[in-house]
């Protein structure tokens, strides 16, 4: 995504999350954002099987 | 009394009489007033709750009560852990209007009822999410090798408090990193415990995925002490696993005979500062290491690491986030922000990813007993600093202290961090992490007596502060 794609997601997430951003923080935002996705599509590119259970089981 | 003292050998002469506990907390606190000023360790002292306790624990022996292995310890925590009358600060601005927590957190009392002596809390990192030890509302938590230095964290005043030499043990969390990374940088043992071995009641979350509390200390017994008068079940913590007492005290000196000890290689060989690579090398050295192991996928781990953590710690502040994110760290609410952005379905593959890697890690363990790599990829950045070089790439210090002991709690493995001394010539040392399969705390404490009895692994007394 380019900087400008990701700011406007943040920008409407801001709004459906409620949450108040100064345009100061935007820049540090958008660069916490850019590790996530990067990090998203490494685990993204892990091929699992539809059956694989996530790690927390709850037991009822 | 030498402020240099282990927990154990204060208790010991505690219950021998040969010192009261009024002497020894009355040293500690005026140690810490004579200190703490340049360390930044402590947020809060309770002085006069320690006082009583200690004349309680003299009369006691006066009237020829018995005394517990702990006696007359004094000891601190990190100021997530709630003590009764203080509001659980967690680091942060925004907890100071908190109502003060009705009583101890479980892991306090059970260290006060073997008979240690809480005196006080101890600085973070804001709200746990931090490798730096640094705090935009305490000031930071100061590195007692070089004032100039970070701690590591979010455990940092508890790192600096011990190797300081103003407790001798000191209690913190664990999420990432936040245990072993302040021990490495600081020099001092961390116990990292298996996931769910201690009971987090009365402590203030950050990732309920990954957090874990545990000791650090200045040696191997008083981390083996103080674990041991920790353990046990807990209702209070649906985390905390119903399984019995297992000390690990008795077979401390048991060495390493028969123990299959293999080295981390593969990522945990990558962008090794010269002290990380000299430290691990001189432990595995010592502990006759030459096989080699490869920890599959733990790039990928760290990175699901990430995700969980941040869209955790994102959820369980987007209601302070909505109405105080002018009062956070700055640096903690822009990470925390960005967390609540994160897409939910890389945070469900994260947790799946993390069921399928700790089946394949599991199954390292049928062929080795342990297994030893870097805590940190360097000695401790100045304080301040943004950035460090790892392996020729120019990288953020807050998020990549942690990029050797994330991929590691993220599935719950103990670990215990050892330190190194003087590795490269310099004063600052650096720790190894010595790690086990889930409930084999004993192996990794084991391993560390017997490379603290080589004097391989020790906690060096900070030169400013002999």
């Amino acid at each position: 995504m380019t900087d400008e794609e990701l700011d406007r997601l943040i920008e409407a997430q801001a709004v459906l999350l409620g949450l108040g951003l100064h345009p100061e923080w935007r820049e540090a935002v958008r660069a916490n954002l850019q590790v996530t996705l990067r990090f998203g599509a490494m685990v993204e590119a892990f091929d699992l099987p539809d059956e694989a259970e996530p790690a927390p089981v709850f037991s009822a | 009394m030498s402020p240099w003292q282990d927990a154990t050998s204060i208790a010991a002469a505690v219950r021998a009489g040969e010192v009261t506990a009024v002497a020894v907390v009355a040293a500690t606190l005026e140690r810490i007033a004579r200190h703490d000023p340049a360390l930044g360790a402590f947020t809060a002292l309770v002085s006069a709750r320690a006082m009583a306790r200690a004349e309680a624990l003299d009369a006691a022996r006066a009237a020829g009560e018995a005394l517990g292995p702990l006696a007359g310890v004094p000891f601190a925590v990190k100021n997530l852990f709630d003590i009764a009358g203080l509001p659980t600060l967690a680091g942060s601005a925004i907890n100071r209007a908190r109502a003060s927590a009705p009583r101890d957190a479980t892991l306090i009392a059970r260290l006060e009822a073997q008979g240690a002596i809480l005196v006080g809390a101890l600085n973070m990192g804001e709200y746990a999410y931090d490798f730096t030890g640094e705090n935009a509302h305490d000031g930071p938590s100061r590195n007692p090798h070089d004032l100039a230095r970070m701690t590591g964290g979010s455990s940092g005043g508890s790192g600096s408090a011990v190797a300081g030499g103003l407790v001798p043990i000191a209690l913190g969390s664990d999420t990432n990193g936040s245990i072993r990374v302040p021990a490495s940088l600081c020099g001092i043992f961390g116990l990292k415990p298996t996931y769910g071995r201690l009971s987090r009641a009365g402590s203030f979350p950050f990732v309920d995925s990954f957090d874990h509390l545990g000791p650090l200390a200045r040696s191997v017994r008083d981390l083996a002490l103080s674990y041991d008068a920790m353990q046990g079940p807990d209702a209070a913590d649906p985390s905390c696993a119903p399984r019995a007492v297992e000390p690990s005290l008795p077979g401390l000196d048991g060495g390493i005979e028969g123990l299959r000890i293999a080295r981390a290689c593969g990522y945990f060989r990558q962008g090794l500062s010269p002290e990380a690579a000299l430290a691990t090398d001189a432990v595995a050295h010592a502990l006759g290491v030459t096989a080699e192991i490869e920890i599959p996928e733990a790039a990928r781990a760290r990175a699901a690491a990430y995700l969980i953590t941040t869209a955790e710690g994102g959820a369980l502040h987007l209601d302070r986030l909505r109405r105080q994110a002018e009062e956070f760290d700055p640096d903690t609410r822009d990470r925390l922000i960005a967390g609540c952005m994160t897409p939910a379905p890389l945070v469900i593959k994260a947790q799946k990813f993390r069921r399928w890697y700790q089946q394949q890690v599991l199954r390292l363990f049928d062929k080795v007993d342990a297994i030893i790599a870097p805590a940190t990829p360097t000695t401790a950045p100045l304080l301040g600093q943004k950035l460090f070089s790892i392996g020729g790439e120019t990288l953020p210090v807050r998020a990549n202290l942690g990029l050797f002991t994330q991929p590691i709690s993220f599935i719950g493995l103990p670990v215990v961090a050892v330190p190194v001394p003087e590795m490269g010539g310099g004063p600052l040392p650096i720790g190894v992490q010595v790690i086990a399969a889930p409930w084999r705390e004993d192996i990794c404490l084991r391993i560390a007596c017997h490379l603290e009895r080589q004097g391989v692994a020790r906690a060096p007394r900070p030169r400013e502060m002999r």
